[in-house]
């Protein structure tokens, strides 16, 4: 919402400065979004003479001119077709900052000949987008003069933004009333006075609607005006519209506009001669077709609020207007409508057509359903104060709706909420100053808030007009008071589990990244996902469309991206969300990661200390076991399966499992089809570990058991075997663990090769056992016992042989 | 009899002379073995007359230990000669450079970082942490937020919605963390006090625009926070956040559906060259909504709010996070450049807290 200083105070009886102004605004909920003050803006333009215009020497179109600046006599060099001496207009010195080409003008040098300054145009000036031609003043104007001044551009421009609540500041009255209740100065309270109609409208309005419909269109009033002369409007209107950004058109025209910003208030004019028959208000029905003034054409629907005259639908309602009937500037006899259209049905139809407008803008916030026979006189005086003409009686169709609403008001309602402490009475001006009514003189009152105010609904909303124009620098910051129960969980399990996961893989040398949560249809599919509910309707981008399955696409390309960038050997990972359906519960926390090429945990490229390594399927298994184990996970106790999911290669994958059905992480080298598809090259190899599948531990105290560690020194014995290829390590380590529960403490495979003397499809697993005695020193016996059980349970689970 | 001291004199310098274990072996045996000179010599005590054995005894037995000690010293210089030689062999460059540890090479990234720390201060004031789903439904991201369909703010929220459920239920993705506002209200009673960080969704792609980006909400709700407790509660955790003593702020009057008064808080800043010090300073920048919760919001969770009042505020958790730590660029945070995240990221163990310093 723009205006300038001026019209605030045709409103506003106010000595305050521009300074108080903006800063009351901002500071009673109208935020100052831009402030345009010539004075500052336009301050260092002069008025200046050409005494001399010739042309350049080497250029057809340019002007070599003495310009006199009332000070020096200066060379400026003109591209101007108006410029020639004799002229009066408006220099700018080398230095000036030029508002409309956003530059500060340098000292120039065009085609060889030396120019210090600027003749300018209104654009430059951003006065208008008049470009065509540099100004030119009337030859009575004195030289050396504050460029501004002369223009009568001194008025400064405010911006404000307005919160959809407030319709009420959709014009520049209502800004002066908030104003002046927070003490900037007095409302100018007028109220439009009746026109006395010298005849009946020959136009009579009718309301179409049913109980359904009715809300629509309430009120509907109209005056005819004939005999107007429309012409151009005058020229402080025109300052003013161009001011606040618009386009001075004609009387008729600039009229409409100038009462929308000046109240809110929107009307239509037609050409009174145009409209068939009479006007009637009514929902759109088929075959309904018109083209708006934006000159588009528009079909209403059967829920769209419509004017029609007795051809068919000419406009939408509260939105705008039809071509046919619009007002031209040889228009003669005029209409006027002031009518009351709903809000919510505007916003429904606004958004429809797709249609933006100063009055669909106004509507669909609510305007004051009570100022629009008020709005009508308004017009109708301006049309005949402008453009002349004789007025009909009003045409009044319906009543402006009713909304009675009062308010039981406790004051002590004001202290609750806000915390101010602050004294009836003054409520009470603050209320009546904003336009409030307010009745009784108890603890609790009754207010009702005035029609211009459709957001106040309840208590609350009296406590906001309150605190607002007493100001919330009154309100003091209060302490909150300690909280009882200070020992409530801060952070869920899978909080705390998202946050340790986080820094175990970066202790491990894996770098955070945050990827979007969607991805690209085809990646979707490609990871288990791509279903059409966790499609998105409206996605920015072909590459943004479907919610991720899976964390890998996203660090597979954000990998591919560093390697374009010749960062080969990266190790990223991602701790975030998945979605295997829309549902509320089908959202999932993984912790996944990539390493790539060299980039293992003791660090990726080459080095003097190792041959460079890549990596493999055991890095990713590595760095999802860690996490598991970190996060309380017995990983001894966890069992290894090979049919990962169809995204990782076949052979070299896994599946992390904890009991037949809590499948607790995937890990594996990635296809290489998948990498195909997504067009991601090198040797990379992932993870995924799901957060929330991991069964929540029964610990209920921090204290742990006794330290169990026995005074005997522990036995080692190794052992070889060999068995056909595909026999699993898993079936290895649980055969030998088995073998004697409670004196093997620990088995670990230290060898495994195939080949050379080995027959083709087996390979040699070499085993060491470690026994822990706990009661006494183990005899040779003993240990020869428990290396013969070692032995018989491999071999009967691997059906492999002890090597000799 | 034999001349002792030239013996002596003539061993001492044997002993002297070997430069290696073995010669000074050789010496010993020579000297001090079953045959050497002064074994000898010891043997030739028993046929002495007692006078004689009584002056040779002690003589021969000082010979002896000398000897004995002469070599056990020599010995002693020989062994550190030998291993002082095998160390020389043993010189490595120990300027070689090292690989970066892995705890070294890591990175958290500034959102998770930014993100505990909000976190910590507010444990501190009591509140927990709850989380929401991102796929909502229009109930919880709108309708009970006070913005029914007709709401216009509802169309402000560029909102991107999921295809057609089969349950014939709208789903779209969250626009904000304030559904977990309502869902927190609705599994709890009051008093209530929480802080809800997590992913929101609008679709505005542009400089200071991405479709994903992060908010943290606050909420309290129970018989008496007012305007007052949540100025003070925006002030502690603003100063706690930017590490400052004191800082400016301004409260101005707006508008959100679910807030009712409504407010947008400045915090006083200055330009110093490229930094921004926040804190104080005569610019103002805008860094969150607030206000107290609006009676329509706690009759959707069927409070009473004649009786339950509270505040809710929202917060950009990228934003604040620029702020504090001076990245330039909103987009740069989801490109996955390690460059950008070994710049700006954190390392493992530079866990935040209140007694060691949220950010060191």
């Amino acid at each position: 919402m723009k205006f300038t200083l001026s019209w605030l105070k045709d409103h506003l009886e106010t000595k305050a400065s521009l300074e108080q102004i903006v800063e009351t605004l901002t500071m009673i909920g109208l935020e100052v979004e831009e402030v345009v003050d010539p004075a500052k803006t336009l301050g260092g333009f002069v008025t200046a003479k050409i005494e001399a215009a010739e042309k350049h020497p080497d250029a057809d179109r340019l002007k070599v001119c003495k310009v006199n600046t009332g000070s020096e006599i200066v060379q400026v060099v003109c591209g101007a077709p108006n410029a020639k001496a004799g002229m009066i207009g408006v220099f700018a010195p080398v230095g000036t900052y030029i508002p409309g080409l956003d530059v500060e003008l340098k000292k120039g040098r065009i085609r060889g000949v030396d120019s210090l300054g600027m003749m300018c145009s209104e654009s430059e000036l951003e006065l208008s987008e008049d470009h065509d031609g540099i100004i030119e003043l009337s030859e009575d104007i004195a030289i050396g003069q504050k460029a501004f001044e002369v223009l009568g551009a001194n008025d400064p421009m405010i911006e404000i933004g307005i919160t959809p609540n407030r319709p009420d500041c959709l014009g520049v009255y209502g800004i002066a009333r908030d104003l002046a209740a927070a003490g900037l100065g007095e409302l100018k309270e007028t109220r439009p006075k009746a026109i006395a109609g010298q005849f009946d409208s020959p136009i009579k309005i009718d309301l179409q609607f049913d109980d359904e419909t009715n809300a629509a269109c309430p009120h509907f009033t109209g005056l005819y005006i004939k005999n107007v002369k429309n012409g151009p409007s005058p020229d402080w209107m025109q300052k003013r519209l161009k001011a606040i950004g618009l386009r001075p058109i004609n009387a008729l025209v600039d009229m409409t506009n100038y009462i929308s910003y000046d109240r809110g208030r929107p009307l239509h004019v037609y050409d009174a001669d145009k409209v068939q028959g009479n006007i009637h208000a009514r929902m759109g029905k088929a075959g309904d077709k018109f083209t708006a003034l934006d000159g588009k054409d528009y079909e209403p629907q059967e829920d769209m609020c419509v004017i029609a005259d007795d051809s068919g639908a000419i406009g939408f309602g509260g939105i705008m207007g039809g071509e046919s009937t619009g007002s031209q500037p040889e228009t003669v006899n005029v209409f006027i409508e002031s009518a009351y259209f709903d809000a919510v049905s505007t916003a429904m139809t606004g958004r429809a057509t797709g249609i933006l407008s100063d009055a669909r803008y106004r509507f669909e916030r609510g305007i004051d359903p009570n100022f629009t026979l008020s709005g009508l006189y308004l017009a109708a005086q301006m049309v005949m104060d402008l453009c002349g003409g004789e007025p009909s009686h009003a045409v009044i169709a319906g009543d402006p709706p009713e909304r009675n609403l009062v308010i039981e008001f406790p004051w002590s309602e004001v202290k609750r909420l806000t915390g101010l402490d602050i004294s009836n009475v003054e409520v009470k001006v603050i209320l009546h100053s904003l336009g409030f009514f307010v009745s009784g003189m108890d603890e609790i009152v009754h207010i009702s808030a005035p029609s211009w105010r459709p957001d106040i609904q309840g208590k609350a909303d009296l406590a906001e007009e309150i605190v607002r124009i007493v100001g919330l620098d009154k309100v003091a910051p209060t302490p909150l008071p300690a909280i009882e129960d200070s020992s409530r969980q801060i952070l869920s399990v899978t909080q705390k589990r998202v946050r340790q996961s986080k820094r175990m893989l970066a202790s491990r040398g894996m770098i955070e990244v945050i990827n979007w949560s969607f991805i690209p249809h085809n990646h979707a599919k490609l990871f288990g996902g791509g279903q059409n509910d966790l499609q998105l309707m409206n996605p920015l981008s072909q590459e943004m469309s479907d919610m991720r399955p899976s964390l890998i696409p996203g660090l597979l390309c954000a990998a591919q991206r560093n390697a374009d960038r010749s960062l080969a050997d990266i190790a990223i990972f991602e701790v975030g969300q998945a979605y295997k359906g829309s549902g509320e519960t089908e959202q999932q926390f993984i912790a996944a990661g990539v390493r790539r090429n060299t980039a293992t945990m003791t660090g990726g490229g080459r080095h003097w200390r190792d041959t460079p390594n890549q990596v493999d399927v055991f890095d990713a298994k590595a760095d999802a076991l860690a996490i598991l184990s970190d996060l309380g996970v017995n990983i001894d106790n966890v069992q290894i399966q090979t049919d990962a999911p169809e995204w990782y290669h076949p052979g070299q994958s896994g599946r992390i499992m904890q009991g037949p059905k809590i499948c607790l992480a995937h890990f594996g080298a990635l296809h290489p089809l998948s990498l195909e598809a997504l067009d991601v090259k090198g040797n990379i190899v992932g993870f995924e570990v799901f957060l929330e599948a991991i069964p929540q531990g029964r610990k209920k105290t921090a204290s742990k058991p006794a330290l169990s560690a026995s005074d005997y020194q522990p036995v080692k014995r190794d052992f070889a075997f060999v068995m056909a290829d595909d026999i699993s390590a898993s079936i290895i380590m649980r055969a030998a663990k088995g073998a004697d529960k409670s004196l093997i403490s620990d088995v670990q495979i230290f060898d495994v090769f195939a080949g050379g003397s080995l027959d083709a499809g087996t390979k040699s697993v070499a085993v060491e056992m470690t026994l822990q005695p706990k009661d006494a020193t183990l005899t040779d016996e003993e240990i020869n016992a428990i290396s013969a059980k070692l032995i018989a349970a491999v071999e009967k689970s691997t059906k492999g042989k002890l090597r000799s | 009899m034999t001349d002792l001291v030239g013996l002596e004199n003539q061993i001492i310098a044997q002993i002297d002379a070997a430069n290696d274990e073995q010669s000074l072996e050789e010496t010993r045996v020579s000297a001090l073995g079953k045959k050497g000179v002064v074994s000898e010599q010891m043997k030739s005590l028993g046929k002495m007359s007692p006078e004689e054995k009584k002056e040779m005894g002690p003589k021969l037995n000082g010979l002896k230990e000398r000897i004995n000690a002469a070599i056990v010293a020599k010995k002693d210089i020989l062994k550190r000669a030998a291993l002082e030689a095998k160390l020389a062999t043993e010189t490595v460059d120990v300027t070689l450079p090292l690989k970066t540890a892995a705890q070294d090479a890591g990175r958290i990234h500034p959102i998770s970082q930014v993100w505990e720390e909000v976190t910590t201060i507010f444990a501190q004031m009591g509140f927990a942490s709850k989380e929401g789903p991102d796929i909502e439904t229009e109930y919880y991201n709108f309708d009970a937020l006070n913005m029914p369909p007709s709401h216009p703010a509802r169309q402000m929220m560029d909102t991107f919605f999921l295809n057609d459920q089969e349950d014939g239920k709208k789903r779209l993705l969250r626009t904000h963390t304030s559904p977990v506002q309502i869902r927190t209200m609705i599994d709890q009673a009051p008093p209530i006090r929480i802080i809800a960080p997590g992913r929101v969704y609008r679709c505005d792609y542009d400089p200071t625009h991405t479709p994903m980006f992060h908010q943290v909400e606050g909420l309290v709700i129970d018989k008496g926070s007012h305007m007052g407790h949540l100025k003070w509660v925006l002030e502690t955790f603003l100063k706690s956040f930017f590490e400052v003593d004191s800082v400016k702020l301004r409260f101005r009057p707006s508008y959100f559906p679910f807030t009712e008064p409504s407010m947008e808080v400045d915090v006083g800043c200055q330009r110093v060259g490229n930094e921004l010090r926040i804190g104080e300073g005569d610019d103002w920048l805008e860094i969150l909504g607030c206000g107290m919760v609006n009676p329509n919001v706690l009759r959707s969770v069927d409070l009473d709010p004649d009786v339950y009042q509270g505040f809710a505020w929202g917060i950009g958790i990228d934003r604040i996070t620029m702020l504090k730590y001076g990245m330039p660029d909103l987009r740069a945070f989801f490109d996955g450049d390690t460059r950008w995240a070994k710049h700006y990221g954190f390392k493992a163990l530079d866990v935040p807290s209140l007694t060691g310093g949220l950010s060191r």
